[in-house]
């Protein structure tokens, strides 16, 4: 890639952008900066919509009744059921059976509390879920 | 000492495709070999003295790195990119392969030095602890490095010969089907076949995770191809080996060709293919690129000379 080629997507993510590394006229290296190509901010748009489209099904689910409020979270936090065993401290069997919403209706308070503490939001909020929010949740340390 | 001339003494260039690890129900795919294993072969093979650390408890991982800043010493941390504040949310996901460079700490804030973020950022102490110790494939487990001491004259073309022959080794393994050129051809069988096993937005949505792991991951572009094109500019300088330059420009149009099948990936998936694109061309051209990469690291592994240690070159 020549540097005259290095793309620069006005589109792009990312606004700090990326170090490529490019030819000049004479065939030696040098580092250049891009902002991003059309095919990177393309592949990002598929990746959000999916995820986007997840925590909109899986809202949807919880609506309906098919799927707990765990559920949700997990979609809005784009972790699954593996990982987030890890951080609880659950078996991932165990994660999946707290999906089920008559499981989850059911269950201890000091496991809600885990969950709630994990996502970092308020007890009443993790219950009853704002099914209408399509913000991803970030990480937040406790403790 | 250049980037590219750590990546390549590290041996960092590599292709590691395997299905049955997902993130987000995507196949791991990389296009290099971990940052703690480019750091650790790159100061070994250059005669730096590097010490590295893994902890099992975050307060001592945290006391460790407070002694090491004490001292005045930057510090290389593995983080996990999920909990790290100073980043904007679409770059938190739960990824662990990043590394961060601490610089310095004021009061509980410690300053870290970050690529994705492009400069020097403070993070509150509890949240570098957390991203200490993010679980989750390749956690890091406390994970830090430092330098300890340089040495007098840098053996810099043994460490490029070894880079060069640990690479096109690692590339043409030919026992693991995920690894290396077997790798690419591996993925090209695969990729071929997405629309029927995984359906249209499936395989889209695969196809651009094979993007964003070559162009966004992929540091230089063309899954670092690029990069490793520079180093072969570089030894061919240190090894004074002429033919090296040659190998340079033939990784450099496999670079181009990894682009352009990135190009091809992105036409389809927003339904704008040229005349004869398909999942069917894509693989083709990813065993082009294979066949192509195979016959450059034959090449290199002739022609990288056999140094038999550091102090011999």
């Amino acid at each position: 890639m020549n540097v005259r080629d290095v793309p620069q997507d006005p589109q792009s993510y990312v606004p700090k952008g990326y170090i490529r590394y490019a030819v000049d006229d004479a065939g030696r290296y040098q580092t250049v900066h891009s902002i991003g190509s059309k095919e990177q901010t393309l592949a990002n748009n598929l990746f959000w919509e999916h995820v986007e489209k997840k925590i909109a099904s899986t809202a949807e689910e919880v609506r309906v009744g098919k799927a707990s409020p765990l559920a949700f979270f997990m979609a809005l936090k784009m972790i699954e059921r593996g990982l987030l065993a890890r951080y609880v401290g659950f078996s991932a069997w165990r994660v999946g059976r707290h999906l089920k919403p008559r499981v989850f209706k059911r269950l201890d308070p000091s496991i809600l509390k885990r969950y709630a503490d994990f996502f970092g939001v308020p007890m009443d909020e993790f219950l009853t879920p704002p099914l209408e929010r399509r913000e991803i949740l970030l990480g937040k340390a406790c403790e | 000492m250049t980037e590219s001339f750590a990546f390549g003494t590290g041996s960092g260039l590599s292709f590691v495709h395997l299905p049955f690890v997902k993130f987000l129900d995507l196949p791991l795919l990389s296009f290099r070999n971990s940052m703690g294993s480019i750091f650790r072969n790159s100061t070994k093979r250059l005669g730096i003295q590097a010490r590295i650390w893994t902890f099992r408890d975050p307060d001592e991982a945290m006391s460790a790195l407070d002694r090491q800043l004490e001292k005045g010493v930057p510090v290389g941390l593995q983080a996990g990119l999920h909990w790290l504040p100073y980043l904007t949310s679409r770059t938190r996901l739960h990824l662990n392969a990043h590394m961060v460079v601490a610089v310095g700490k004021t009061g509980k804030d410690y300053l870290l030095s970050d690529v994705v973020a492009g400069s020097i950022m403070p993070c509150p102490g509890k949240d570098l602890r957390m991203a200490r110790f993010s679980k989750g494939p390749m956690a890091p487990r406390g994970k830090m490095v430092i330098i300890e001491k340089l040495p007098g004259r840098v053996s810099g073309a043994y460490a490029a010969a070894q880079g060069i022959r640990s690479v096109s080794g690692t590339m043409l393994q030919p026992i693991f089907p995920w690894i290396g050129v077997k790798g690419i051809r591996f993925l090209a069988n695969r990729l071929e076949r997405w629309p029927e096993t995984l359906g249209e937005e499936e395989s889209r949505r695969h196809l651009g995770h094979i993007i964003l792991m070559q162009e966004d991951v992929g540091t230089g572009g063309a899954g670092f191809r690029y990069m490793f094109a520079a180093f072969l500019q570089e030894a061919a300088g240190i090894l004074k080996e002429e033919r090296l330059q040659g190998l340079s420009a033939r990784m450099t149009s496999t670079g181009d060709q990894w682009r352009a099948f990135a190009v091809q990936a992105a036409r389809l998936c927003s339904g704008r293919s040229h005349h004869g694109e398909s999942f069917v061309s894509m693989a083709a051209l990813m065993r082009c690129i294979a066949g192509e990469e195979e016959a450059i690291y034959r090449e290199l592994r002739k022609i990288a000379p056999k140094i038999r240690s550091r102090e011999a070159a």
